[in-house]
């Protein structure tokens, strides 16, 4: 494949610098030469399909949906009905290509138009593409240009239609997609969990005027109201006032400002409050009152502030009389005057505070500036798709031009995705803009969709991540220089796990490059794609890592693990069935958690692994804390265990090899020798030294080769894999393989493992679940110990019962432990 | 039978903006009482009835003055005066100069400024206000100006024909029956009642942006210095250069959702260009601006009906006085955007309803109060 090396990929020469110097006279704004690196905007133009373009009042904001070809590591099994011989490896690891579906975005200023047009055109190479959605006000003045460059006809969509649609579809595929303001706080950012149901909601939108739209589902939505006094009466009354020109600048002007001389204040009329009505002395009793009858001049600077009140004010109670009415209390707010200025964010959010007592709280989307554009371009592609045709996945749907993108699960790849870009009110507007010149939003197309785990007590509240790195400065200190002194590490071993490419070390420094200035990023900006947490950091690296076309460092370190514990499997069943049944029972506890302290993703076990290869099971137990450990439920499980079995165990698989071999299978057979089912969960696709399902796959059929109780358990269908949807570490119960899902409900699930230091401690500590739960961990890390409260290799062992869930347990035929 | 109060009977509401007095005299004099009557209060008499203007600033509407009015057993005209708030400290120093403490008369006062100007009152002039809140005194003022009618006509009117602002006409009518309503007293700033009964009401909402925003505004924008003058402008200027259509964004009517082209989709729009902003005329501005804040307190008004429940929505307060331009307005939006739900009315006395509620007070019988 190297049509797709980098090499080739069109670098922007110094004749588009040029090009961008010329848009720029004619212009009249800065110097704007492009410096970015071609790697960096416009990716994969060459297979590039379908586009939409929205062009506001200063910025324009491209999609297009594209395929991206990378690396994968696929497993395949050896035959191995001949006997086996000494030291050949169970299964094969090779590199393939794949075809993946990402869509584009990119926001730029309309000064870059024309430049970006030619870019285009010179590139698009592979397009059938006839036709190209527009939407926004600029769309009608750029019209011509467009399809002159592109020879694409331009094809005008409503864009109130296309907000609404691209509000849909970020708020169903982007989780932290919506956030509160908090001025001052620790983290201005407060992210919202995206509610399972994102209707109904009031979409705001304050462009020049303002537009209120009630969102009831996918199609229904309808524009119940509005108002004249919007970002243009700010703009242009400011301008008036104040004789500046521009509208970031003249909210700096706000900024500084004191409304206090402007406005005539309640305390102005009364002295003091308005005791009987409540109304305190500092309200705004006539915005401007002071004005008309005092001599005094005032200062630009209170004017604007004065102005940006008055507006901000208004439209936050118009919103409020509309979500009364309407009932709603979910109420988004979009358009330029909001779009990524703190000010704005905070004078509405304090608006709205002001006029419902604190019910409805003012939400903002970090994607607000992409909505008319990812509606358009979901516009367009519905139309190419025949309804009635039926979605098969994989290369069918891809290699195939017409496909609806509601009919999938996106993510947000953080790796090719700018983030939301600071926002400090310190910050030179001039300066603000420019950083902002080429802002990336890209979206992968996730191979299964995603839904709930049915079995989330309130899907609503649940939140995974234990702790929030963007609320917490110390932990968020911490992980930060944990990653980023762990890169060096993970780099070598990148570099280890492609022996054959010699470009493997060139492609690792560029990864070491991309993630190191996220992290960079991310000190600076921790809200830059949600909240910050330990899952986000990790799934930024496996991002950038696939990016750069290391899809599974740990392949090789995974196959020889596997390799071993196999041969040690049959030996640790046999002596597990020496025990008594209350020892085994806790043997299996303390093996699954021996076995867990193998993760290569943890630096003190890495470090231990590295130096010392004969580090064993055995050493692992001794290395466990003795009990009471620190979140010690052991007793309570055992009891349980005396009772009647479990309908069916759902079990989220963790590491390779010895973790889950010697610790999860043992576990799980003696489940099934309960007469319990169950259903192995496990990532997708690879993500530090995790078990992947296909991995899984030849895993189970080599043990169910030698173990009975397995193999009878898989023919029966009472041992099952399913993949979880996930590539990462961690685990989002909100976002898991809709086929796992089925599984769960149809088999009445009653118990939930989690197993992991990723998966059960840095997420879903404290997920509350609508069955009994496992959440089992080894602390790995001595920071995490310390912060718990313990210390290093720790082990936590949660096992819950949801209070209202104790009889349903009852109802299963009784079993009697052996 | 009457417990009769002494004169001079004043009604006073101190706004952001306007100090609004209501002054009954009494036509019913009687010689004996005219011999009795102190010299000061003969002379305040004199002052205001024979004048219309006071020192620079201070007006009497003659216009509105209610004849032959029946009120607490006497007989007499009532006059509204209104005098900005800055020239407050000059009018109680007149109380003073004018030994006005010696009348031992109570001064009821409503608005902010029976609070702020207090102890300046008191200190300055020897004079004990009787505080009263400014929504009952506006409720009672309104209710009892409307029953005793406008020297024989109706307080009340509306505009007939309201969808064409071009042709709309006044028309008297009654406010009978007049709960519930939606009271929206437009001066400095706006509050908006629900009336249930004559002591039954709840503030529902209010906007900063009324009429001290209109002139505040239109002060920084047109360097004029006067309602009157702020109002003159606009009634000669067009909006339409100032705002930005709907037509100006979308060619037309804005027809998915139903919105006519000639609609305001953003108020002072086109004046974010250069070019715009630096030939528009202060006439322009002026329209504009009154437009803008006359159509936003229609449309939270409207919202806060709907809300509500209420069809009969009455618009009072001094924003309205010598201004048919934003009357008409606000008339027009109730019945366009509620397709003719709700009804707009207004009230000839518009901005001194706390005034006249303030005097009520002073006369109320001592069983009543």
């Amino acid at each position: 494949m190297t049509r797709l090396s980098r090499g080739t990929r069109p670098m922007f020469t110094s004749k588009m610098a040029a090009e961008c110097q010329r848009v720029d006279r004619s212009s009249h704004s800065m110097d704007k030469s492009i410096t970015l690196p071609a790697d960096e905007i416009f990716r994969n133009l060459e297979n590039a399909k379908r586009f939409a373009i929205d062009i506001g009042g200063s910025l324009t904001k491209l999609a297009y949906y594209s395929t991206v070809q990378h690396k994968v590591a696929k497993v395949r099994s050896f035959d191995h009905t001949a006997k086996e011989t000494e030291g050949e490896p169970l299964y094969e690891i090779s590199m393939q290509e794949e075809v993946t579906a990402r869509l584009h975005f990119i926001k730029f200023e309309n000064a870059y138009i024309e430049t970006c047009l030619d870019f285009i055109k010179d590139h698009l190479v592979n397009t059938e593409t006839k036709v190209i959605k527009a939407t926004g006000g600029g769309a009608h003045k750029f019209k011509d240009l467009i399809e002159k460059k592109l020879k694409l006809r331009v094809d005008k969509e409503d864009e109130m239609t296309c907000l609404i649609k691209g509000c849909n579809f970020v708020l169903r595929n982007i989780p932290h997609e919506a956030f509160v303001y908090v001025k001052h706080a620790d983290s201005e950012f407060r992210f919202q969990n995206t509610h399972p149901d994102i209707f109904p909601y009031l979409l705001i939108n304050i462009g020049s005027g303002v537009s209120i739209v009630k969102v009831e589902s996918e199609d229904k939505f309808e524009r119940v109201g509005g108002s004249s006094i919007g970002g243009g009466t700010f703009w242009g009354l400011g301008a008036l006032l104040t004789k500046t020109k521009r509208f970031d600048e003249l909210l700096q002007l706000a900024s500084k400002g004191q409304h206090t001389s402007v406005d005539m204040l309640v305390k102005d009329i009364y002295g003091g409050s308005y005791g009987s009505l409540g109304l305190t002395g500092d309200l705004i009793a006539s915005s401007f009152g002071k004005s008309a009858t005092a001599d005094n001049e005032f200062s630009k600077e209170d004017m604007a502030k004065s102005l940006l009140h008055m507006i901000s004010n208004d439209i936050g109670q118009l919103a409020c009389l509309y979500a009364r009415l309407h009932n709603l209390t979910r109420v988004y707010f979009g358009g330029f005057f909001i779009r990524g200025h703190p000010v704005t964010m905070h004078t509405i959010t304090y608006s709205i505070n002001f006029f419902t007592k604190g019910e409805v709280q003012a939400l903002f989307l970090r994607h607000e500036g992409y909505l008319g554009t990812i509606g358009a371009f979901l516009k367009g592609a519905e139309e190419d798709t025949p309804p009635m045709l039926p979605h098969s996945l994989g290369t069918t749907a891809l290699s195939h031009p017409r496909f609806d993108p509601n009919q999938y699960s996106w993510g947000e790849n953080y790796a090719g995705s700018s983030g939301l870009m600071s926002v400090s009110p310190d910050l030179n507007p001039m300066q603000r803009t420019r950083s902002g010149t080429f802002d990336m939003l890209e979206m992968d197309r996730l191979e299964r969709q995603l839904v709930n785990l049915p079995l989330l007590q309130d899907p609503s509240s649940y939140i995974p991540d234990t702790v929030d790195l963007s609320e917490d400065a110390l932990a968020r200190e911490y992980w930060l220089y944990c990653f980023e002194e762990a890169l060096d590490g993970v780099v070598k071993r990148a570099v280890a796990s492609q022996p054959d490419l010699p470009e493997a070390a060139e492609r690792a420094e560029k990864f070491r490059h991309k993630y190191r200035h996220k992290l960079q990023t991310l000190r600076q900006q921790p809200f830059a794609y949600g909240s910050l947490t330990v899952r986000s950091l990790l799934d930024t690296r496996e991002h950038c890592l696939n990016e750069f076309n290391f899809p599974d460092p740990y392949s090789k370190i995974k196959q020889r693990e596997n390799d071993i514990a196999l041969k040690y499997f049959q030996k640790a069943i046999k002596s597990l069935e020496e025990l008594s049944w209350e020892q085994r029972q806790f043997a299996l506890v303390r093996g699954l958690l021996a076995g867990n302290v193998f993760d290569w993703g943890a630096k003190a076990v890495s470090d231990v692994l590295e130096s010392d290869p004969e580090f064993g099971f055995e050493q692992a137990k001794r290395q466990l804390e003795e009990r009471p450990w620190l979140v010690d439920a052991y007793d309570q499980w055992l009891e349980r265990l005396k009772g009647p079995p479990h309908k069916c165990a759902l079990f989220f698989v963790d590491n390779s090899g010895i973790d889950i071999i010697l610790g999860v299978f043992p576990f799980i057979r003696e489940l099934l020798c309960r007469g319990t089912e169950v259903v192995l969960a496990s990532n997708s696709s690879p993500a530090l030294n995790d078990v992947t399902n296909s991995e899984l796959q030849i895993l189970t059929q080599r043990i169910a080769a030698m173990d009975l109780v397995i193999q009878s358990a898989v023919k029966e269908d009472r041992l099952t894999l399913v993949q979880s949807g996930s590539s990462s570490p961690c685990l989002d119960l909100s976002r898991l393989d809709k086929e796992l899902a089925g599984v769960v409900r149809e088999r009445h699930t009653d118990l939930v493992v989690i197993e992991g230091m990723g998966r059960a401690i840095h997420t879903n500590y404290y997920a509350m679940l609508s069955c009994e739960s496992l959440k089992m961990a080894v602390i790995k890390n001595s920071w995490l110990a310390d912060r718990l409260g313990g210390k290093l290799f720790s082990v936590v062992f949660k096992y819950e019962v949801p209070p209202s869930h104790k009889t349903t347990t009852q109802d299963h035929v009784p079993g009697t432990p052996s | 039978s009457f417990i009769y109060c002494t004169f001079p009977w004043f009604g006073m509401d101190i706004g952001g903006t306007l100090v609004k007095l209501v002054y009954f005299e009494p036509k019913d004099i009687t010689a004996e009482e005219e011999q009795e009557e102190v010299e000061n209060l003969k002379s305040i008499r004199r002052y205001l009835t024979s004048n219309v203007a006071y020192g620079k600033t201070g007006v009497r509407d003659v216009h509105l003055e209610l004849r032959n009015l029946s009120m607490c057993g006497r007989t007499g005209n009532l006059h509204f005066i209104r005098f900005p708030t800055q020239a407050m400290h000059r009018f109680i120093q007149m109380g003073s100069d004018k030994n006005f403490s010696s009348l031992h008369t109570t001064l009821c006062a409503t608005g902010g400024g029976a609070y702020k100007f207090e102890n300046d009152f008191r200190t300055m002039a020897d004079l004990e206000l009787l505080k009263l809140d400014e929504l009952d005194c506006l409720i009672h003022g309104l209710l009892y100006v409307d029953s005793v009618s406008f020297n024989g006509q109706p307080e009340c009117y509306f505009f007939e024909n309201p969808s064409d602002t071009q042709n709309s006409v006044k028309t008297p009518c009654s406010l009978a029956d007049p709960f519930p309503m939606l009271l929206v007293n437009i001066g400095s700033g706006v509050s908006i009642l629900a009336v249930y009964s004559k002591d039954h009401y709840k503030r529902v909402t209010g906007t900063s942006l009324g009429g001290g925003t209109f002139l505040g505004l239109c002060c920084l924008l047109t360097g004029c210095e006067t309602f009157e003058e702020a109002l003159d402008m606009a009634s000669r200027g067009d909006s339409s250069n100032v705002d930005k259509l709907v037509k100006d964004i979308y060619g037309g009517d804005y027809e998915r959702f139903g919105l006519q082209g000639s609609a305001v989709a953003s108020s002072f729009g086109h004046m974010m260009s250069k070019e715009k902003r630096d030939s528009i005329s202060k006439e322009d501005l002026a329209r504009a601006m009154l437009v803008t804040i006359t159509n936003n307190i229609g449309s939270i008004a409207r919202m806060c009906a709907v809300n509500e429940k209420i069809e009969r929505v009455v618009f009072v307060g001094n924003f309205l006085r010598i201004n048919t331009v934003s009357t008409k307005l606000l008339a027009y939006a109730m019945d366009f955007w509620s397709k003719g739900q709700l009804k707009a009315l207004f009230l000839e006395h518009e901005g001194y309803f706390g005034a006249v509620g303030a005097l009520l007070e002073l006369l109320k019988s001592p069983e009543e109060a």
